[in-house]
């Protein structure tokens, strides 16, 4: 007799470490897609899985094999009109006459071999070029935290969330529901009783009968519980995720003509780890995207990243423009501000002291954070030394200087570490 | 006598209900020899996994199998295929898998073509007898998969995976097609492994040892030739003479080889083994319903996806590829059934032996003792060359134009049917590729030999590759003559052998 048995429970999982090490082994390939996909998303817009193409070639497990050439003579179905010793033209591209299968899956194999990252995996290579602790991948990526707010009343629940006013109020009810069909008949029979007595016939029976129904009536409404177990009510409390404000998050980023591409890219993920831990803390964010060359201006993501300015700098616009926006739109009592500047380090020289000023009188008073990173090779200017001061005495401002994406991470050390002072 | 179901929805005590029917049809009425049965039910996932560790229950890790994850899934998720009803392992007990999507109607065909089917022709045909050891290959797999995990540990993983690339490479070359290979045992496994280790170490160490100090530099002069004589069995060749593995990648290239093993007979009956199954669920099915165990409207249903599995399009169809094992196996064991009952005078011409026999006999025996290329040349008879109108083509290169050298006429039944049983020679399919010799006194390149069969050569990518792949192995330079049927060399690959820091070691 046939064995029967059911596997379904048993985990689904079985190739999950084949499919580690398939992306262990393709790990430039796929960084390489990452970092792609990167570059053509938003920021808002990262947490999500991504499409990988890796080159069939690449990825190929050789065997022997016949090439073509040489004599074949295969045997196929389906004849229609041939007869013996007929003579064809060779199909091109090597079809169902030539070399047999192998020559054709030759022939289509130049397609690349496609999959999908899930969210996960596609964080996991993001996270590793920057270079995260372990605990913050988690933190970024785990599910949100959790916070119990009241939810109405429930029927059962731990002695300590009994809902006194409720239960009264139910123990209330149910007496009167429970007492009015005895009220009624209670009344009913004093009114019968007093018609008895005031009326002259010898009633002495009807009389003792009526008092002893009268005094089982309340009986029996004495023995109706003053509270009951089915009257008690719990608070009821729910867990719901955690973040509930909000929060806006500046860009700011220098577009002279000393940032090339690379050095936007780098600013990209920058802000894009910004984004992402205001992300788990806050309920809705906004994003506010200030560019500036000598002059600042407020645009969209895609003319932040992509239009190429040319010309001087000067820092000092942005911040005032920022102090500008928060005036007209960020309430400080409704708002969480974060800030995020990136720059080549390039400035003004005159403007640098200002900048510093502008920064630590009228920006960070009302930041929870302000981070800025100079991307550069080359030696400090004049803004990174006006930055350092502002820095010795500015506990939520930090500052970077990246060569690599592995650097971006210290910027945000402070941040990652305490929680965010709404909170 | 009613129906078992008539509904579509299967449950735990109706496939039992199916399974004790359709066990009385196969193995009461007609006889099949079937090892114990074991049906185990899995989702859609878990069938995708197994696919992408070629079906078996266990094995060791490896990204090829990522890879081959990571496309089912893929294609599944689009919808672009869907996945097979049923796989089945050559193991005692027999294992099928019965997926939960299916419809019951569904689950009673899997269990007729997997459970009884294939089953019986694991249990009977000669090359599964010779070749597979089916109480066995679980156990092995798991000896493997353990041994292959701990030697992740102890030498890393990429040491591992990338000495299994190279013995994945050379998979269809780890079979003797001549010698009788030995069983495998877990028990046995353990035990010598260990002793195997030290003793094969000590005799590759022997070998290159006790090679004659080189006195003089003409080195034909009483040279050893070795191997002594060609050998077609690569991977065996590595494990025993490669004088650069350690003990544990001999046992890895072992693992493999016995792998290879396992699975060689597979690809040598793919028509017969089909074929077989699909003969049989579809000799259950219409027994079940004379009986009057199943409904019209299952019927219709089993048909319906009997008559897209052996569905063979004609050469001129866009989506031909090539001949359908299912078809034409299935196709020829009705034939050899209606050959037996019913034989026309042809048949009788063809077949004087079987012509009106018992078809039962007659079947048994054709499953016992044949392979693809044997049984079509027994079996294939002139009305199945006429039903699929089979004709020839030669291809040659020096020729401008195709031939087609044969058709389903008087002249060409035989020369069709030896064409196309050659076509299932695996002898002919793949290049043959042997080891030729080692240069013991000098730089202890390895050279091989491939034999050309009419002038095909070998596709020259992928030859490079495999090469690099045998130098990995090898240790030493790698060297392989395509020779052609005059024995003059005419094509030379050549793979250096890497410098010692990026050995697999």
């Amino acid at each position: 007799m046939a064995h029967l048995i059911d596997r379904r429970l048993n985990g689904k999982n079985k190739s999950a470490v084949n499919r580690e090490r398939f992306l262990r082994r393709f790990k430039a390939q796929i960084k390489e897609a990452v970092s792609r996909a990167i570059k053509g998303r938003s920021i808002t817009d990262i947490d999500s899985g991504e499409k990988v193409s890796i080159p069939v070639k690449d990825i190929s497990e050789p065997q022997f094999h016949h090439g073509q050439g040489g004599v074949w003579e295969n045997v196929h179905p389906g004849n229609e009109d041939y007869v013996r010793g007929d003579r064809i033209d060779r199909p091109q591209g090597g079809g169902a006459g030539g070399g047999g299968g192998k020559a054709s899956k030759d022939g289509s194999g130049e397609d690349d071999f496609a999959f999908e990252l899930s969210r996960e995996e596609f964080m996991n290579v993001f996270f590793d070029d920057l270079a995260l602790p372990n605990l913050i991948k988690t933190q970024l990526m785990g599910i949100d935290e959790l916070k119990s707010v009241r939810a109405g009343y429930t029927n059962d629940g731990t002695p300590t969330n009994i809902s006194i006013v409720r239960s009264l109020r139910g123990a209330l009810a149910r007496r009167v529901a429970m007492a009015a069909p005895t009220l009624t008949q209670l009344n009913e029979a004093e009114e019968e009783l007093d018609a008895l007595i005031e009326s002259d016939d010898d009633v002495a029976l009807d009389v003792r009968q009526r008092r002893e129904k009268i005094h089982k009536l309340r009986e029996r409404l004495a023995s109706i519980p003053f509270i009951d177990p089915f009257d008690l009510r719990y608070n009821n409390r729910i867990k719901l995720p955690m973040p509930t404000s909000q929060a806006v998050m500046f860009c700011l980023m220098d577009v002279s003509g000393s940032m090339d591409e690379a050095k936007k890219d780098m600013a990209k993920r920058f802000f894009i780890l910004l984004y992402m831990f205001l992300q788990r803390n806050y309920d809705k964010i906004e994003v506010v995207f200030i560019r500036h060359h000598t002059s600042a201006v407020e645009v969209d993501e895609h003319d932040f990243f992509h239009s190429r300015e040319s010309g001087g700098t000067v820092v000092s616009s942005a911040l005032n423009l920022m102090r500008e926006v928060i005036q007209k739109r960020y309430s400080t009592s409704d708002w969480n501000i974060y800030a995020a500047q990136a720059s080549d380090g390039d400035n003004w020289d005159s403007d640098s002291a200002n900048c510093a000023r502008i920064l630590e009188e009228q920006l960070l008073p009302y930041c929870q954070y302000y981070a800025y990173i100079e991307i550069t090779d080359g030696e400090p200017q004049n803004l990174w030394y006006e930055y350092l001061n502002v820095k010795e005495r500015n506990r939520h401002f930090a500052m970077q200087k990246i060569h690599a994406a592995a650097d971006i991470y210290p910027v945000f050390r402070e941040l990652f570490k305490r929680q965010p002072a709404s909170r | 006598m009613t129906p078992i179901s008539t509904g579509s929805e299967w449950t735990f005590d109706l496939i039992d209900e199916y399974d004790r029917e359709i066990r009385a049809i196969a193995v009461d009425e007609f006889g099949l020899d079937v090892y114990p049965v074991q049906l185990e039910i899995i989702t859609a996932e878990q069938m995708m996994d197994a696919y992408s560790s070629v079906g078996m229950p266990v094995n060791y890790h490896h990204w090829s199998f990522g890879k081959h994850f990571v496309s089912t899934e893929k294609s599944y998720k689009r919808g672009q295929m869907g996945l097979a009803y049923e796989i089945v392992i050559n193991s005692n007990p027999c294992i099928a898998y019965l997926m939960e999507e299916n419809s019951m109607t569904m689950q009673a065909l899997v269990i007729a073509h997997a459970a009884y089917g294939h089953n019986s022709f694991f249990k009977s045909n000669y090359l599964f007898k010779t070749w597979t050891d089916a109480s066995a290959i679980i156990d092995y797999l798991v000896f493997a998969k353990g041994y292959i995990a701990r030697c992740e540990e102890r030498y890393g993983i990429d040491a591992v995976e990338s000495l299994l690339d190279s013995c994945h490479a050379l998979m269809n070359y780890g079979v003797d097609r001549y010698k009788r290979p030995q069983k495998l045992s877990l028990a046995k496994e353990q035990a010598r492994q260990e002793e195997r280790e030290h003793y094969l170490q000590m005799q590759v160490n022997d070998l290159w040892r006790t090679i004659p100090r080189r006195d003089r530099d003409d080195a034909d002069k009483g040279s050893v030739r070795f191997p002594p004589e060609p050998q077609e069995n690569l991977l065996y060749f590595i494990e025993k003479s490669a004088p650069l593995l350690e003990p544990w990648q001999r046992e890895i290239v072992r693992i493999v080889r016995k792998v290879a093993q396992y699975f060689y007979p597979q690809r040598q009956t793919q028509v017969m083994n089909e074929g077989w199954a699909t003969f049989w669920h579809y000799t259950i099915m219409n027994r079940l319903f004379d009986k009057g165990r199943v409904t019209d409207g299952a019927m219709l249903e089993f048909l319906q996806s009997h008559t897209n599995v052996i569905y063979q399009p004609p050469v001129t169809a866009k989506w031909y590829h090539g001949i359908n094992p299912y078809a034409l196996g299935f196709a020829m064991y009705q034939d050899i059934r209606r050959i037996c009952e019913a034989p026309t005078d042809e048949d009788r011409a063809w077949f004087p032996d079987i012509a009106g026999g018992n078809w039962r006999e007659v079947l048994d025996f054709a499953m016992r003792n044949f392979k693809d290329e044997s049984f079509i040349s027994q079996y294939l008879s002139p009305t199945l060359i006429r039903s699929f109108r089979l004709f020839s083509i030669r291809d040659n290169d020096l020729d401008d134009k195709l031939e087609i050298t044969s058709i389903h006429d008087e002249d060409g039944y035989q020369q069709v049917r030896q064409k196309l049983s050659e076509q299932y020679n695996l002898g002919s399919r793949e290049p043959n590729i042997q080891v030729w010799s080692v240069n013991v006194r000098g730089d202890r390149s390895l050279t091989l030999r491939h034999s050309m069969y009419q002038r095909r050569p070998l596709e020259e990518s992928s030859t490079e590759e495999v090469l690099k792949h045998v130098a990995r192995l090898w240790g030493f330079d790698v060297r392989l003559e395509s020779m052609d049927e005059s024995g003059h060399v005419c094509q030379t690959f050549e793979a250096k052998a890497l410098p010692q820091e990026y050995q697999i070691a």
